[in-house]
This record gives C-alpha cells, structure tokens and sequence, in this order.
C-alpha cells in the first residue's frame, strides 16, 4: 500500500514512502521529524497544525500527504534565516505571545501568509485572518500585539533592503 | 483512516470510468477537508479514493461578456472571495463565499466539493440559487445541467450519481438594477451558521419597485431553502422598511429549523426574521446603486 511520495519541504526535497491515507501533517511529524507544527484536536478546528502550502496556511491534519505533491511546504522549522529569527518569531518572544506554545507555530505561520499578503494588515484584518488558529492560554491580546509590532519590522526590512537594491 | 486504494485520474474520463467502476464504494476527494474529517471521524470508510486535484483545467474563473459566468469546480473559495473577475457584477458571491469557515480552510476547500458535501449551512449555495445558477454534472452516460435549487435533496445528499462528477457551476449574470447580499449569524470563528440569508434584489429602471426577489434560507432547513412567500411580499412593491419587516417575519414562518448544539429551534427561527431583514434591506440598497 506504501506509494512513494515527492515533497518539497522548506526548500529541500524528500522522498517518503507511505500509505496515501497518511495526513500531511503525520508525515511531516512521523517521516520527517518537523515537529513544530502540533496535531491538537485533528477535526481541522484549532489551526495547531497549520504550515504553509505555496504560501498559503493550511490545516495540514485536514490534507492527506499527496495532495501535498508538487507544493511548496513550509513548516515553522524553516522560517528563520539560519539563526536570525523571522521577525514574527522575535516579536512573540519581545511580546510574550505564548505560553504552553502548542498554537504558536501554527499562529505564526498563519501571520506570515497575512501579513506577506497584506503587509498593511489592520488589527481588525489580522484578528481574522488568524480566526482558524485557537489559543486556550493567552486570550490573544498579546498575539495580536506581536503580530502588529512583526507587521511594522517588516515593512522597514522591505524599504530596508528596497533602499539597498 | 483508510485502508483505501488511491488513485489520481489525469482526464475527466479517467475520472468518471473509475467511479462508475467502484461505484458506491468510491469517493472523490477534491480539496479534502470536508472528506477527510469525515474518513478521521468513521462515518465513511470508502475503499477508493479518486483524487480529481491532478486534472487541468477544473481550476479557474471565467467571465465572457453577457454568457453565464463559469465557475469550475477545482477553484477554491479562498480564490473565489478575493476574485476580481467576479466584481462587481458577482460580488454577491465573493462576499458570501469569505464568510466560509477560516482562511486556511478556505485555501483548500473547492466549490465543487463544498456543493456536493451539501452541508445544511454550508454557506456557498444560497447565495449562487439566488443568482439562478445551474450545474454541470459529467459521467459515463455523458452529461446534464442541474439548476443548483434542484440539485440538494437532503443533509448530505445530492442528486449526484454515483459515477457523477461536478464540473462546473454556472452563472447567468443577474438582470441590470439587481443588488444581492449573503448575511451569515453564527457563534464566531470557523462556525456553521446558525442562520444565513442570500437576497438578490431587482428594482425597476427608476429604482422604485421591485421587479424580482429571491431569498434563500441557509442552515434553517435540510437544504438551502427559498422562501418564496417571502418573495411574494416583495415583488411588484415598492421597498419600504415595513414591507421588509413583514417579508422577514414570512421567511422565518417558511423556514423549519431544528434543535441542535447551537440552539434552539425556535431562537434560529426568530433570527431568520433578524437576518433576512437585514439581507433584504442590503440588497435593496445594493440594487438602488447599481448600474
């Protein structure tokens, strides 16, 4: 039953071989050890295992691994440039952002697709583009937080480096 | 989940002659998130699964002038609510269609898929009966076009066959002066709606009278449900606060909600009365500006 399996994870390829019946998000845990992303409540509710597929944030417990063929994945494991933080990383830690730490992969995964998309995110807009990840120790208020401050680090990296191009 | 054999037809027609060969035992997964929940919970174990995300050209919008606008089945609701090819003339559909669970659902979830899951309260079709849209359905025997009202008979069922797949959804584009909304009332986040109202208005070329009504009652019946008593009251009249009361409170007296883990019967009947005045007025305001 072990079909092989091509997948593009944070920039490298590998190659797998499983039952199609596997969930993108057992894969990347079980075959490939990226265990940054959490599987909480496996119906597709918490966002707990959220990466990204060509960018956009995905319930990867919702995805069976071949769906995932030809995509490019993204984990939280492959958002930090070698050892400096993505600015969304930085900022929930400045920001104190989380506690037991089981939704924030999947919340800062999820940021990064809306602020990529709309650099000038209102709060309102952010609060809902992170609707589909579920915190149950932080209230939020200090996601969101972290997530504005990341939005404005981002935008003076981008001018940052339009200046030097 | 599974045991289950896999396959990834490349053609419609590898498509179809796979479910016609495993018939009932068969599924097709479009985006999966609806399917997969499903195969994760038991409450479907099927022996086949025929991933139709391998196969060109089921993914895309097209608008051609006065044509019916052609939605196939593969685009995801996440391309559909942030299309600018369906503004304005179909913006009804983008702003009904972004209030579907979450981004991240909405990246993969398929109108396709959405329509044949045929959820009561699955947000999506409501909105595209209001707009008279009909869908194509392709199998072995070759094809037919299905007007979406006729096409759910049931929670979960559909007039599908089982070696049937969706191909496409169709749009005719709505008569000049019309105005539409999709208002969905639910606990918050990612939820089904406990009430959701689409209204596609039409006024009359001195935006006075309405010539043309329809309002279709989401999550409050098995199926999307219109209240044609409700769009009785409007039609022929001019629009007026009052009027619209009335026309809501028939609506929510048409409508046959049941008891559920979100609330009562009888409080999502008295919110259709809520709803649909709202969507009905937004409409109507909607239609005054049009073109």
């Amino acid at each position: 039953m072990e079909q092989p399996l091509k997948l593009k994870v944070n920039g490298q390829f590998y190659e797998v071989f499983e039952k199609p019946w596997r969930t993108l998000a057992d894969v990347l845990r079980d075959n490939l050890g990226l265990t940054g992303l959490k599987e909480s409540c496996d119906t597709g509710n918490c966002g707990a295992c959220t990466v990204l597929l060509d960018g956009k944030p995905v319930k990867s417990c919702m995805v069976l691994a071949p769906q995932a063929k030809g995509k490019e994945i993204i984990t939280i494991e492959g958002l930090a440039d070698q050892d400096r933080l993505h600015p969304l990383q930085e900022a929930f830690i400045e920001h104190f952002a989380f506690q037991c730490g089981y939704c924030t992969s999947g919340m800062i995964l999820a940021a990064k697709a809306l602020l990529d998309e709309n650099p000038d995110s209102s709060e309102d807009e952010i609060r809902e583009g992170l609707s589909g990840n579920l915190c149950r120790c932080t209230g939020y208020v200090k996601i969101v937080e972290a997530v504005m401050a990341a939005k404005e680090k981002m935008k003076q990296m981008k001018v940052a480096k339009n200046n030097s191009s | 989940m599974g045991p289950f054999e896999y396959f990834e037809p490349s053609t419609i027609e590898e498509a179809v002659l796979l479910l016609n060969k495993y018939g009932n035992e068969a599924k097709v997964l479009a985006g999966g998130t609806a399917l997969v929940n499903m195969m994760k919970k038991g409450v479907i174990k099927p022996g086949y699964i025929v991933n139709i995300g391998c196969i060109p050209d089921l993914d895309y919008i097209r608008i051609d002038g006065d044509k019916d606008a052609i939605i196939k089945a593969l685009t995801t609701i996440r391309r559909i609510e942030q299309s600018q090819q369906l503004q304005p003339k179909y913006g009804m559909i983008c702003e009904a269609v972004g209030q579907l669970a979450s981004v991240s659902v909405r990246n993969v979830a398929t109108i396709g898929g959405g329509l044949c899951n045929a959820a009561p309260g699955q947000v999506i079709a409501p909105t595209l009966i209001a707009l008279s849209a009909k869908v194509k359905l392709v199998s072995v025997a070759g094809e037919r076009i299905v007007r979406l009202e006729n096409f759910f008979i049931g929670s979960g069922a559909t007039v599908l066959k089982t070696s049937e797949l969706l191909i496409d959804i169709q749009i005719p584009t709505p008569p000049a002066h019309s105005g539409g909304a999709y208002v969905k009332y639910s606990r918050g986040g990612e939820d089904y709606p406990i009430v959701g109202v689409a209204a596609l208005i039409t006024l009359d070329s001195g935006n006075k009278a309405c010539t043309g009504a329809k309002v279709v009652l989401d999550a409050v019946a098995p199926t999307p449900m219109i209240a044609h008593k409700s769009e009785e009251i409007l039609e022929g009249e001019e629009l007026d606060d009052k009027l619209i009361e009335k026309a809501a409170q028939v609506a929510s007296d048409e409508s046959s909600p049941i008891d559920d883990v979100r609330c009562s019967a009888e409080y999502k009947r008295k919110m259709v009365r809520v709803i649909a005045r709202d969507a009905i007025k937004r409409a109507a305001e909607r239609a005054k500006s049009a073109v």
